[in-house]
């Protein structure tokens, strides 16, 4: 494979991954916050569903995004409302309403099924993008992928380095201690479950109207749980979460690649392959004896320890004020 | 910064856990507040620094009223505490615990945090990597660390809620002092403990709940005996009891250690004979309850040996413990003795523990009612025991007990029921006992351990004293052990 081919190919995975990142993104903040929105699969598939819709009637893109965005705002505070105000399971909610989005989109999506409708125009930033190298990876794509990239970054720079941010870690980690600093914990959480969301609208939008054009039923199953897992292979850190979407994207075309030169093997084993990989990821970063094996020596134990991640300590738990 | 409470009033549901309280604390100077868990000493607290509403009296603060609706609004006041278990965050750094609550902007200013944070490990001499996990620190560091957090925001009032109880004694040594530089300082400290030393040591005056009322006020010097009786009340005399000649041993128990992620309690030596009634005694938490586990066979013992009817038996399954002839009735009578959604005839059914595959429901129906009528429970074969009430359930929990007890181990046997329960379940206690069954309780109460206990086992800072004969000792001389003087 020559050098050009090779660029073409890592950059559209990362175009590719473009809905994967806004899921894992998404996911990630809400989960830093103490809530799983466990209806990812669903919301995804019923914000993909709507993206188009909007599209195809109004063929306003900006209008398609935001209408997906607040379908996946609207799922994600009806499991914060359920979870802060009606001290309900997440987990239990978010099954439920992955299984409710999955029906709605079958229900609402079903004229335009097959439809062809607009899609995001490709737009090249000028100047960067003749860059050698860098200009054609990251510079060469359409808004929807730039944004992704800003999201990566604006996470990781909302979470580490501002003061609202480390109360952001302070009410996933431990609201009593959140509280005790004067955080309105159950008002934030709130507010990142939402943000959250609107990115797992995003996620569904930029899958029908970019990476997948158009809508068939079930168009986007299984994107949302691998993005929840993602979450957990990225140690909650929006960086590595990324890096986990775009491995698992890698993967994918990887198996399309290898597929054309092994015509023999069934397809469904490149298809698959991706989500067998990542189960094995996950049980290499969460394995305890994996963990002794690496803390042998400082090195191996420094490197290991910067693979692995905890869960914020209070995830998918109600707080309450004495 | 002079602090004033007068007349608060706290209730949770029925229990009015301050009553009336009144005190007056002046700057520069160290303040104790002395007394037995469930004294009201952390709720006072707790009310003082916003954690939880008073529902009645009045906080001044420099002789202005103040209102804090939440601990930030406390600590903008100028009143910060420092809890038991010190509320930061574990995950996260040193620096962004001090950083976490600081209201300077939106970005993190950590030069700025990082310059404060020297300041004042250099003002007290602590040494913190500012960029270690706090979860790697020890519980001393990390009341060091909130000490100085709670100052860089302005605290002139600081709440100490038992802070010596995790920490090991070079820490306290360092922690002591730190407390008499922030008094030199002008700060206003608050000393909360159950130990009567480190309120000896410490405390220019000293305040002492019991029950959730001032018992009294003492100002230094004062001794330990004055301490004792306004912790613990006077009312202390033993009544009549029938001497029953003691039996075999049942229990024994030769270096036995038993310990969990916090507490380690090493040199348990114990004979237990049978129809004897052995009470542990000390401040809750201080291993009583690790003790009773390893007994009932719920835990495994981290050393020593564990004899029941001159048989070893330390590793062996629960059931085995259950067949000698063991049982454990634990103070979370709902939690952990009894299955909430079950009704009394279930219970009855799985404490029989037979074998058979099949229920005779109509029988155990029968036995429920009978058992109901022979224990007095107010309820039906069909009612749920989480409908129960507290004497009920505890009255539930005796009726499940098989005839032929070796030993019966009670945590808080009476806690949280009315006189009339409390005799019945000691009058149910004391015909077993006649039979020759031997019984170990835990009691916060000390007129409870006095009354019934043939020895008293103290517990006190992962310590165990040798058993007292109950006759022979005096209260305050259980009362000193208790408070971790002379063991």
């Amino acid at each position: 494979m020559d050098t050009h081919l090779l660029l073409i190919t890592l950059a559209s995975i990362l175009a590719d991954s473009a809905p994967l990142v806004f899921a894992v993104i998404g996911e990630t903040i809400g989960e830093k916050a103490g809530v799983t929105n466990l209806s990812l699969d669903g919301s995804i598939l019923l914000s993909a569903m709507v993206g188009f819709a909007v599209a195809y009637t109004t063929n306003n893109l900006y209008l398609a995004f935001l209408a997906a965005m607040l379908v996946g705002a609207l799922v994600a505070a009806l499991i914060a409302f359920s979870s802060i105000v009606l001290r309900l399971d997440q987990i239990a909610v978010g099954f439920v309403l992955t299984l409710l989005c999955t029906d709605l989109s079958t229900f609402f999506g079903n004229p335009f099924v097959r439809q062809p409708g607009p899609s995001v125009p490709h737009l090249a930033i000028p100047i960067l993008e003749n860059i050698p190298i860098i200009g054609a990876l990251f510079f060469d794509h359409n808004v929807v992928v730039y944004l992704s990239f800003v999201a990566i970054l604006a996470a990781w720079w909302w979470i580490y380095k501002t003061q609202p941010g480390l109360k952001l870690q302070g009410i996933g980690e431990r609201p009593a201690a959140a509280f005790a600093r004067g955080t309105n914990v159950n008002l934030q959480r709130f507010l990142y479950t939402i943000v959250g969301g609107s990115l797992v609208g995003m996620a569904g939008a930029s899958y029908s109207l970019f990476v997948k054009l158009g809508w068939s039923y079930h168009a986007t199953s299984g994107l949302g749980w691998i993005a929840l897992s993602i979450v957990i292979f990225g140690g909650w850190n929006p960086i590595r979460g990324a890096i986990g979407a775009y491995i698992f994207g890698g993967l994918q075309s990887f198996g399309d690649f290898a597929q054309s030169i092994f015509p023999s093997v069934p397809t469904q084993v490149f298809q698959t392959a991706p989500f067998a990989f990542m189960i094995i990821a996950l049980l290499l970063v969460s394995n305890d004896a994996i963990d002794r094996f690496f803390s042998g020596s400082p090195v191996s134990r420094k490197i290991w320890q910067s693979l692995r991640g905890t869960p914020p300590g209070a995830l998918s738990t109600t707080f309450e004020q004495e | 910064m002079r602090l004033e409470l007068k007349n608060i009033h706290k209730y949770f549901g029925s229990l009015h856990a301050n009553d009336d309280i009144s005190l007056t604390v002046e700057s520069g100077t160290i303040y104790g507040l002395l007394g037995e868990n469930g004294a009201g000493k952390s709720t006072l607290m707790k009310v003082l620094s916003g954690f939880i509403h008073r529902e009645g009296g009045e906080i001044l603060l420099d002789g202005k009223s103040v209102e804090f609706k939440s601990p930030a609004e406390a600590i903008r006041a100028g009143v910060g505490m420092l809890h038991q278990d010190p509320l930061d965050l574990p995950p996260l750094r040193v620096l962004d615990n001090f950083l976490l609550g600081r209201e300077d902007g939106f970005l993190q200013d950590r030069s700025k945090a990082l310059a404060d944070l020297k300041k004042y490990s250099a003002q007290f001499g602590f040494d913190i990597a500012p960029d270690a996990l706090v979860s790697a620190l020890t519980v001393g560091e990390r009341q060091q660390l909130e000490i100085m957090r709670l100052l860089s925001l302005g605290a002139k009032i600081l709440i100490f809620d038992e802070p010596t109880t995790g920490i090991s004694l070079p820490q306290k040594i360092k922690l002591f002092e730190t407390l008499r530089l922030l008094a030199k300082q002008g700060m206003t400290v608050i000393f909360v403990t159950h130990k009567l030393e480190d309120a000896q040591d410490l405390c220019g005056k000293v305040t002492v709940l019991r029950l959730g009322k001032v018992t009294g006020e003492v100002t230094r010097p004062f001794t330990t005996d004055q301490l004792v009786k306004l912790m613990f009340g006077q009312s202390l005399a033993a009544s009549q009891r029938e001497t029953i000649a003691l039996g075999e041993p049942v229990l024994e128990l030769r270096d036995l250690c038993v310990a969990d992620f916090r507490l380690r309690v090493p040199n348990i030596n114990l004979q237990v004979r049978a129809a004897e009634v052995i009470g542990l005694a000390g401040i809750e938490g201080s291993g009583q309850r690790l003790f009773l586990r390893a007994c009932a066979g719920l835990d495994r013992p981290a050393g020593g040996e564990l004899w029941i009817n001159g048989a070893k038996i330390n590793r062996q399954a629960y059931h085995r413990f259950l067949d000698s002839g063991i049982v454990y009735l634990p103070a979370g009578r709902l939690e952990e003795g009894l299955v909430p959604g079950l009704n009394l005839t279930e219970h009855l059914i799985l404490a029989k523990r037979s074998k058979e595959f099949f229920v005779n429901w109509n029988l155990a129906q029968t036995q429920a009612q009978e058992r109901i009528k022979e224990y007095s429970i107010r309820g039906a074969p069909e009612s749920r025991v989480e409908a129960l009430s507290g004497g009920n359930q505890q009255r539930a929990l005796l009726a499940l007990l098989q005839p032929n007890l070796k030993l019966i181990l009670l945590e808080h046997p009476t806690r949280g029921l009315d006189i009339e329960s409390t005799m019945w379940v000691w009058r149910q206690l004391l015909e077993r006992r006649r039979r020759g069954t031997a019984i170990v309780f835990a009691s916060a109460d000390l007129d409870e351990i006095f009354e019934y206990s043939d020895r008293i086992l103290v517990f006190s800072g992962g310590r165990v004293a040798k058993a007292l004969n109950a006759k022979e000792t005096s209260v305050t001389q259980l009362g000193e052990l208790i408070g971790g003087k002379g063991l």
